[in-house]
Parts: C-alpha cells; sequence; structure tokens
C-alpha cells in the first residue's frame, strides 16, 4: 500500500494523548483498508470460496485418483462418488478435466491482468504526467483499441500466433491494456498537481522518479481494483475464444474449450456441459465481488472510517 | 453547440483514418493470404502464385498498398480482392450487416429498457429483496460466459419445441431457406429467428448497464434539487420521472456508446451458437482463410461504426446536458 499522510485516524504530532478527552488508537492507512474489506461481507465470503477454488485446482488436482485426460473403463458415466463430474465420450474424469481447465484458465486470466495492468499503469501515467501533446498521442491509440470489438481482434492475433496459454494471455493483454491506461490516467490528471508532487520536483526529482516513486504507488488503489475485475474479463475474453476456436487447443485444455467441447453432448451428457461453465461463472462472480470490496474499502470517501 | 458539434465531427475524421489505417495493418499482419496456395499438394506452380501475388497486391509495400485499398475503397466502393476470386467483400458484406445489425439493435433496445427499469427500480427500493436479487442476477450475467447462456437458451428453446410439438421457436440460422414467399409470412419468420439471440445477447448487455443506472440513479436521488422538489409537494411520480430519471439517464448514453465494441464481439459469439450467417460468420471463416482484405474490411466496419456511435453520443449528451449546451 502507498504510504500517503493520512491525517484521519493518526494522532497530530506532538499531541498528547493525555490531554484528549479520548484516546484515538493510530491506524495506518493499510489497516483502515484492510479493516473495511473485513467488514464487506460478500467479498470476505467470495475471497473463501475462491481461495478454495484455487486450492482445489492446484492441491485437489494433484491428489485426486484420476488424473486430466487419463481414460478410465467408466465412459459416459453421469456424476457419481466415483466420477464426481461424471465422464466423457471416451471415459476421461470430468472433475480431473474441469480442476485442469481451471489452472489453465487462471493462469491465463491471472497473467492478463499482471501483464495489462503493467502496461496500462505505465502507459498512462505517463500520459497523465506529460500531458499536452503526449497526452493526446497516447490517449487517442488507447482509444483506437478500445474500438475495436477485443473478441474479434483477439481471435485475429490468436489465429496468427498459435494456441499455447501463455500466447492467448498476451493477445488478451496486448488489448485490455487500453483499459487500464484510461483508469490510471485519470487518477494521474489529479494527482500531478498535488503538493507533494510539486515538492518532489522542487527537490530535483526526475520525471521518471516522479512517475515511478509517487504517481504510480498513489494511483495503486484504482489499479488493483482495476486488476482484480480484469481477471473477470480476462477468464471470459479466454473462454470465448476457446469456444470460437482460436483459444487454448487440444491436448491442453481451458474451461471454454471443455464447454465447447461438450456442446454437442448437452443432451446426451449434460454434466460435461455444466460442471466447467458453473466454474466459469464461480470464479467470475467471487473475482467481481472481490474487485466490489476493494473498491468499497479503498475509496477514501468511505465515512465507515473506525469501526 | 453549433462550434462543439463541427469540432466534435472535426476530430473524427483523423481518427478515422487512423483506425482505418490500424486495422489494415492488423489484417495484413495477421494472415498471409497464399498460405493456403503454398501449402497445397502438389505444390501449386509458380506463375500461379506470381499471379495470385499481383492480384492480391502481394507485391506492394503495406504503405501503398493501404492507400490503394482506402483509394478503392472510398472511389469505388471496392472492398478489395478476396483469397476466393468470385467473393466480392463489399457485396457479402452489406448482406451480412442486415443480418446482424437488426440482431445488434434489437438486443440494444431490449438491453436499454431493461437496464433502465432495473436500475430505477432498485435505486428507488435500495436494499430491499428486490435490490438484492436484481443485484445478485446482474452479477451473475456479468460473470456468465455468453455463449453459454446462448447454448442453454437454445437448448431450451428445442425442449420447448418439443413440449409443444410445433415448431415455435427457431434456433438454427436468421431466417427459414428457402424464404416463405409471401412478405408478411418472412417477416414473421425472421422475427422468429430472432427471438432467442436477441434474448441472450440482451440478457448479457443489460446487466451491468442497471448497475451503472442504479448508481447514477442514487446519486441523483440523494441531491439536493430532488430533495426540494420533494418538499415543494410534488408527486412522487413526477419527481422520479420528470426531475429524477431525466438527470440520470444522461451518462448512460456515454457507457452505452462505449460498450457498442464489446455487444459486436457479443454478437459474434451469439452468431456462431444460433449458426447465423451473419457478420460475426464472415469475419471468423474470413480469419481461417487467411483473406486479408475481407478481415480488414471487417474490423473498418465496425470501427467506423462504433467511432460513428461514440460521434452521436458526444453530439446527444451535449444536447441533453444543460452544462455542455451552454458553456
Amino acid at each position: 500500500m502507498p504510504e500517503t499522510p493520512t491525517t484521519l485516524a493518526t494522532t497530530p504530532a506532538g499531541a498528547d494523548a493525555q490531554d484528549r478527552e479520548f484516546t484515538v488508537e493510530q491506524r495506518s492507512q493499510f489497516q483502515l483498508v484492510l479493516r473495511r474489506f473485513l467488514q464487506h461481507r460478500l467479498a470476505m465470503v467470495s475471497l473463501v470460496v475462491l481461495v478454495l477454488v484455487v486450492l482445489l485446482a492446484y492441491v485437489g488436482g494433484w491428489l485426486w485418483k484420476y488424473e486430466a485426460g487419463q481414460i478410465t473403463p467408466d465412459n459416459s458415466q453421469p456424476p457419481s462418488f466415483d466420477h464426481p463430474f461424471g465422464t466423457d465420450a471416451v471415459g476421461k474424469d470430468q472433475f480431473a478435466q474441469v480442476l485442469r481447465g481451471t489452472r489453465i484458465s487462471l493462469q491465463i486470466s491471472v497473467m492478463v491482468a499482471l501483464l495489462s495492468t503493467f502496461v496500462g499503469t505505465l502507459w498512462g501515467a505517463v500520459a497523465g504526467y506529460f500531458g499536452g501533446v503526449v497526452d493526446s498521442a497516447m490517449m487517442r491509440f488507447s482509444d483506437l483499441v478500445l474500438t475495436l470489438p477485443l473478441i474479434a481482434v483477439a481471435a485475429m492475433l490468436a489465429h496468427l500466433f498459435g494456441g499455447s496459454w501463455y500466447l492467448i494471455a498476451m493477445v488478451i493483454a496486448g488489448l485490455t491494456w487500453a483499459y487500464v491506461s484510461r483508469v490510471a490516467r485519470s487518477v494521474v490528471l489529479s494527482l500531478r498537481e498535488k503538493e507533494f508532487v510539486e515538492a518532489a520536483r522542487a527537490l530535483g526529482a526526475t520525471d521518471t522518479r516522479i512517475i515511478l516513486r509517487h504517481l504510480v504507488p498513489n494511483s495503486l488503489g484504482s489499479i488493483i481494483v482495476n486488476a482484480t475485475l480484469l481477471v473477470a474479463t480476462a477468464i471470459l475474453t479466454e473462454t470465448a475464444l476457446s469456444y470460437l476456436g482460436f483459444g487454448v487447443q487440444n491436448p491442453d485444455t481451458s474451461l471454454g474449450l471443455l464447454v465447447s467441447e461438450a456442446q454437442t453432448a448437452l443432451t446426451t451428457r449434460p454434466w460435461l456441459f455444466y460442471f466447467p461453465g458453473l466454474f466459469i461463472i464461480l470464479i467470475a462472480l467471487t473475482i467481481n465481488f472481490i474487485g466490489d470490496g476493494l473498491r468499497d474499502a479503498l475509496d477514501p470517501q468511505q465515512r465507515k472510517v473506525r469501526q | 453547440m453549433l462550434a462543439f458539434a463541427v469540432r466534435r465531427i472535426a476530430i473524427s475524421i483523423p481518427v478515422l483514418l487512423v483506425a482505418a489505417f490500424v486495422v489494415f495493418a492488423l489484417g495484413t499482419f495477421a494472415g498471409n493470404p497464399l498460405d493456403p496456395l503454398l501449402a497445397k499438394n502438389p505444390p501449386a506452380p509458380p506463375n500461379v502464385i506470381a499471379a495470385e501475388t499481383v492480384r492480391l497486391h502481394l507485391d506492394q509495400p503495406l504503405i501503398p498498398r493501404f492507400f490503394s485499398w482506402l483509394g478503392g475503397l472510398l472511389l469505388h466502393g471496392d472492398f478489395g480482392p478476396s483469397v476466393v476470386s468470385t467473393q466480392d467483400i463489399g457485396a457479402e458484406l452489406g448482406s451480412r450487416l442486415l443480418v446482424t445489425l437488426r440482431l445488434i439493435a434489437l438486443a440494444m433496445v431490449i438491453a436499454l429498457v431493461l437496464a433502465v427499469l432495473v436500475g430505477v427500480i432498485t435505486a428507488v427500493k435500495q436494499y430491499s429483496i428486490t435490490d438484492y436479487s436484481a443485484t445478485f442476477l446482474g452479477f451473475l450475467f456479468i460473470a456468465m460466459p455468453s455463449f453459454w447462456l446462448a447454448i442453454l437458451l437454445k437448448q431450451a428453446g428445442i425442449d420447448f419445441n418439443v413440449t409443444v410439438g410445433d415448431q415455435v421457436l427457431y434456433t438454427i440460422g436468421a431466417s427459414s431457406v428457402p424464404p416463405p414467399p409471401d412478405t408478411w409470412d418472412r417477416i414473421v419468420d425472421i422475427l422468429g429467428h430472432m427471438v432467442l439471440p436477441t434474448i441472450s445477447l440482451a440478457l448479457i448487455s443489460y446487466a451491468s448497464w442497471s448497475r451503472f443506472q442504479r448508481a447514477s440513479m442514487l446519486e441523483v436521488l440523494n441531491s439536493d434539487y430532488i430533495r426540494l422538489a420533494r418538499s415543494k409537494g410534488l408527486p412522487r411520480r413526477t419527481v422520479l420521472v420528470r426531475h429524477g430519471l431525466r438527470t440520470a439517464l444522461i451518462p448512460l448514453t456515454t457507457v452505452t456508446a462505449l460498450d457498442l465494441a464489446a455487444i459486436i464481439g457479443g454478437a459474434v459469439v451469439t452468431e456462431r451458437v444460433f449458426q447465423w450467417k451473419g457478420m460475426g460468420d464472415f469475419l471468423l471463416t474470413s480469419i481461417q482463410t487467411d483473406d486479408v482484405y475481407a478481415t480488414s474490411s471487417w474490423l473498418l466496419l465496425s470501427a467506423v461504426f462504433v467511432i460513428l456511435f461514440n460521434l452521436a453520443a458526444d453530439l446527444l449528451y451535449a444536447v441533453l446536458d444543460p452544462r455542455i449546451r451552454y458553456a
């Protein structure tokens, strides 16, 4: 968390706690945000569910008796104790498949969030800080990227680069950074005029130092919220791409690929279709709730300062 | 107001030109149209390859190729040569555009009406059961992959037809082949095919708008002038609709315009599920066959729509918001 000077909960320097009518416990900005987030019930429940899903995907997939892609003698079995999510036509255990798909989908979406946040933040911060012609040129370019339908361009690029998970992630990140750059720019625009930036400049700080050490850390709040929500966007984009046939390719798998392979079997083996879909919804839903909770917690206008 | 409109329109022209170049470069970069020919077994004779290279202008560098494409497009309405030598990209795009446009337009209208209704009701009844259930539903639709919902609806349509014992809901294609002879029957047929795809596209789009409309309505309802209107003794309905909603609708115009690109993307997926021969199918086929002029033309067309729509939204915003009108 950025160490912004806060006047909300710290005791004024030099004030003697004895002289006051009531003592105020000093809390850092980070503690305030954490407390507000912990009190956000929906976000906390979502966080617990998401952590469970991640643990299930990584640890559970490792412990589970069947491996993903392993062909078992039971084919086209409905969900049972032995195969909680059933099996497909050649006998692959769908539970193991979903866990592997979850791992790949999560890897893609987290990588998208990290990459596009990194690029978008720098892009937006530089544009917002310098202003003028630099700002106009850089932001017009971001606008242009936002003008094109994400799925369409991602499909074109994915067709060119092929279907490994990290390439898909880079293709999606190559388009979603523009959203981040808009957010970062708007925050930096308001921060640019603050006294601490002026002070840094008066002390002889270079532009690079001001952007990296002062502006970016102070805009981290909104950027973290945005990165969280981007994970949800990325997971939905990846699944749509895989459905259209431009995403992850066999023998790799992802949640989107599992759904698209199962769509022809919707009447005969519906469990193949429902379970990966439910996992996508579960992940996207919990991430959105967490992002919402983070936004409320990081909002400096929150009135629930101490409770 | 006029000066604002002229300035805003003037800015759009260079934006459109740069968009055309970026889109062309993207399309050219994303595939080599000679690949299918080169991969042929037995290999295609060199003179065929050379002829294709000239026909597709591949012998020219990127910049001159772009200008001859743009020139042909602006002067003769020619979208460039397709890899399928008999296919006219412009004619193909034109017929498919009508199919996709009616899906997008109707879905957007339904989504907007739904979003405004849900947004206003949840804002007026904040923290009620209605608010919580609508909020949960909204988040659910935001988190749902569009094709998953569309496939479910398609299956529901098939099941419904089986139960009724008649083809009531159509689940494949944008219209019957061959089309019914009578004009009236043809319209009914097209509408029947639109029901399920439109619902699925509208449901995916309305959710985030309704959240936005709720926030904007809440902000307006908590403002001083609404309190004044209420304390003057104006009827609740008048305050909500004439004073509240009129102001709270303004920000939605911008958001709708910004989301158009996402809806076009959603339509590509929805069309795939319901096997429409629309713009989405054209794009996916063009990408797969490395038809670079076709993909560039598709992207350009969608970019033009998005830019014009944003322009219209900006102008509308200026008309609706007195602070901009008189500035």
